[in-house]
C-alpha cells in the first residue's frame, strides 16, 4: 500500500495532506495496490471519513494523550509502529513545517531515504520515482529511494486534490506504548500571527513586493490587492526583508521559501536570480514594474511597465470588479 | 555550554546552476562557494550563546578538502575548535548517509555537547533532513527552523516557524537546534581573526578513522536524472495608461489565463 500521513491543525487535516493522500491514490492505483491513511493525535479517529471521501481504504489510527502536542520524538515513533505494522511500500507527507520536521525523524529512525519536497512522483518499471527541486529550483533532481519504505515529503499547492466521493473504508486502531520521560522536547505553545494571513507556500495567489516599494508602507497596497482573492499571501523580496520592511517569512526565494502558486504578482521586484529561483514555477506570473528592462519581466506572463504607485490600486479595483462578478 | 555547529560548503546563491549531464552533476567550474547562509546564522547564535554563557564551540563540516576554507572562516569568527570530517564523495542528495557520519563523530569526537546547531537546511540541496536525522541517531529532541532561542540551565525555549504562525518548543538538553534566517544577524570576520585562523591547522579525521567499512555508507538515493527548468517565455507587455493596463491585465487572467 501506499500511505499518506495526515497533519492536524486546529481539529482539521490540513489541506497539503489530503493533496499528498491523493497523490497516493493516483499512484497506488497505478501500482496496483491500496491507499492508506494515517493520523496521530490524541483524538482525531473522527476524522477519518475525509481520507475515506478520497479514497483510502484504510484509516490507520493511533490516539494517545500524548499525542495531544506535536513532538518529532513521539510523533515518528507513533509512525514507526505504523509501518511496523501496515508494512507499506511508501509513506507521503505534505513538506509542511511538520513534515519537513517530522519525515526525517522517522526516515533516520527506519534506516530508510527520504525524498524531500517533491514535486513530481512517477512509476516507472513498477518503481516510484521523485521529482525535487534543488537550488531552490534553479534545478530539478530525479531519483529513486534504494531503502523501503519509500519516504517522501510533496510540497504544498502542488499535487492536485483527488475526486472526493470515494466510499466508506476501514479504521485501523494502533495503540503505542509511549515510555515516560522519553520525549524530551515539545510543543508549549503555538503563536498564531494575529493577521491570520495565510503562508506563502499555501495560497494560491502570491502579491509579492521588492525594493521598488521604497519602504513598508506600500506593502498595504499588496495586502490590498492579497485581500480580494480567497486564498491569497502577501510576499516579499530579499531585500525588502533585509531592508525590514516586512517579516522575513514572507520572503519568497532562495534563503527564503520556494513557491508555486496559480498567480504571481511581482510587484516593484527586479528579479534578481534567487528571487527567480523560488518562484519561476508559479503558474503565471504578473510584473509590474517601472523598469522595461528588469529581469522579472523574462519570465512574467504579462507586464505592466510602469508605477506600481499608480497601476496597483488600479489592478486591485479591477480583480474586485471582475472576482465579484 | 559545549556548543557543537555544523555546517556544510555550498555555491553562493547568486550562482547560476550549469548540468554535467552525462553524470547528473552540476558544473562547480565558475561557482563561489561559501558556508550555507543558514549555516552562518547557527554559528553566530552559538558565538553569541558562548558570549553569554561561557563555555566552547566546535564547528565541524564533512566534505572535501576545500571545505577548510569555511572551517576557516568560522575560526575567523570566533570558533574555538573546527573539525573536518573528509569525505571525498560527490553530492548524494542523501540526508541519511550525512547524518550517519555526523552522528558518529559526534559521538566519537565531539562528546559532551550541551547544543547542536545546524542551519535549517544547506542551500543547494534543500533537503532540511540532516538535522532531525542526526537527532533520531543520537536520541536527541530537535527543534527546526527557529528564529528565537533561549537556553536557561539544561533547558531551551525555541520558537519554530510554522504556517501562518510560530511553536513555542521546549527541549531538554542535549538537543538539536536549526537556524532560520532571522535568529540573528552574523558578524564579520575580522582582520585579526582571519590572520589568526589562516595560521591554524585544521584537524581532519577520515570515515575509516569514524570506523565506517567501504559498504556502509551506500547512498539510499540513486539519481536518475538532473536538469535545469525548461526556461519560461517572456509574455505580453501591457502599455497604456494605468487605468487601462489594469483593465487589459485583468481582462487577460481572465479570459486567457483562466486564473480569475
Amino acid at each position: 500500500m501506499i500511505a499518506a500521513y495526515l497533519e492536524i491543525r486546529d481539529g482539521k487535516i490540513k489541506k497539503s495532506s489530503l493533496e499528498a493522500l491523493s497523490e497516493a491514490r493516483r499512484r497506488a492505483a497505478e501500482l496496483g495496490v491500496g491507499t492508506a491513511a494515517v493520523l496521530v493525535g490524541a483524538d482525531v479517529a473522527g476524522l477519518a471519513p475525509a481520507a475515506f471521501a478520497l479514497g483510502a481504504g484504510k484509516a490507520y489510527v493511533i490516539e494517545n494523550p500524548v499525542f495531544a502536542d506535536y513532538s518529532p520524538q513521539s510523533y515518528a515513533l507513533a509512525l514507526a509502529a505504523f509501518v511496523g505494522e501496515a508494512k507499506p511500500a511508501a509513506l507521503f507527507f505534505a513538506a509542511t513545517a511538520m513534515g519537513r520536521d517530522l519525515a526525517p525523524r522517522l526516515a533516520a529512525r527506519l534506516g530508510a531515504g527520504l525524498a524531500s519536497d517533491c514535486t513530481k512522483v512517477a512509476v516507472k518499471d513498477g518503481t516510484l520515482e521523485f521529482t525535487r527541486p534543488i537550488y531552490a529550483g534553479k534545478a530539478f533532481l530525479s531519483l529513486r529511494l534504494k531503502t523501503s519504505p519509500k519516504l517522501a515529503t510533496l510540497r504544498p499547492n502542488v499535487f492536485p486534490l483527488g475526486e472526493s466521493g470515494g466510499g466508506a473504508g476501514e479504521t485501523v486502531r494502533l495503540e503505542i506504548a509511549v515510555p515516560e520521560g522519553s520525549i524530551k522536547g515539545r510543543v508549549a505553545e503555538v503563536l498564531k500571527e494575529e493577521s491570520a494571513e495565510v503562508d506563502v507556500t499555501e495560497a494560491d495567489v502570491i502579491v509579492s513586493g521588492g525594493r521598488g516599494l521604497k519602504g513598508p508602507e506600500a506593502f498595504a497596497l499588496l495586502r490590498d490587492m492579497a485581500a480580494v482573492f480567497p486564498r491569497a499571501a502577501v510576499g516579499a523580496s530579499r531585500s525588502a526583508v533585509d531592508s525590514g520592511w516586512i517579516g522575513h517569512q514572507h520572503q519568497v526565494g532562495q534563503t527564503g521559501k520556494t513557491v508555486s502558486p496559480e498567480l504571481y504578482v511581482a510587484v516593484g521586484i527586479s528579479g534578481a536570480i534567487q528571487h527567480l529561483a523560488g518562484m519561476s514555477s508559479s503558474k503565471f506570473i504578473v510584473a509590474v514594474n517601472k523598469d522595461p528592462e528588469a529581469p522579472i519581466f523574462k519570465v512574467a506572463d504579462y507586464g505592466i511597465v510602469g508605477d506600481l504607485f499608480e497601476v496597483v490600486p488600479k489592478l486591485t479595483e479591477e480583480l474586485k470588479k471582475a472576482l465579484n462578478d | 555550554m559545549n556548543i557543537c555547529v555544523f555546517v556544510k560548503r555550498v555555491p553562493d546563491t547568486e550562482s547560476r546552476i550549469r548540468i554535467q549531464h552525462e553524470t547528473w552533476t552540476i558544473v562547480e567550474e565558475g561557482l563561489n562557494f561559501v558556508i550555507s547562509p543558514y549555516d552562518e546564522y547557527a554559528v553566530e547564535e552559538a558565538l553569541r550563546l558562548k558570549e553569554s554563557k561561557g563555555g566552547t564551540v566546535r564547528v565541524m563540516s564533512v566534505g572535501r578538502d576545500e571545505t577548510v576554507a569555511i572551517l576557516r572562516k568560522c575560526l575567523a569568527m570566533g570558533a574555538d575548535e573546527v573539525l573536518l570530517v573528509k569525505d571525498g564523495s560527490p553530492e548524494t542528495y542523501d540526508g541519511l548517509r550525512t547524518a550517519r557520519i555526523i552522528a558518529r563523530a559526534v559521538e566519537r569526537r565531539l562528546a559532551g555537547a550541551d547544543l547542536l546547531l545546524f542551519g535549517r537546511q544547506s542551500v543547494g540541496a534543500d533537503n532540511s533532513q540532516v538535522p532531525a536525522m542526526v537527532a533520531e541517531l543520537l536520541g536527541l529532541p530537535q527543534a527546526s527552523v527557529v528564529t528565537k532561542l533561549e537556553v536557561e540551565g539544561a533547558s531551551a525555549t525555541a520558537l519554530r516557524e510554522i504556517e501562518g504562525g510560530m511553536e513555542k518548543v521546549v527541549l531538554s538538553l542535549p538537543a538539536v537546534v536549526t537556524a532560520q534566517k532571522g535568529l540573528n544577524e552574523p558578524r564579520y570576520e575580522t582582520l585579526k581573526g582571519i590572520m589568526a585562523a589562516k595560521k591554524k591547522e585544521i584537524p581532519s579525521v577520515t570515515l575509516e578513522e569514524l570506523g565506517f567499512g567501504p559498504d556502509e555508507l551506500v547512498s539510499a538515493v540513486e539519481t536518475i536524472g538532473l536538469d535545469v527548468p525548461a526556461a519560461r517565455q517572456a509574455g505580453k507587455i501591457i502599455k497604456g495608461d494605468p487605468a487601462e493596463t489594469a483593465r487589459e491585465l485583468v481582462r487577460l487572467l481572465r479570459d486567457e489565463a483562466k486564473v480569475l
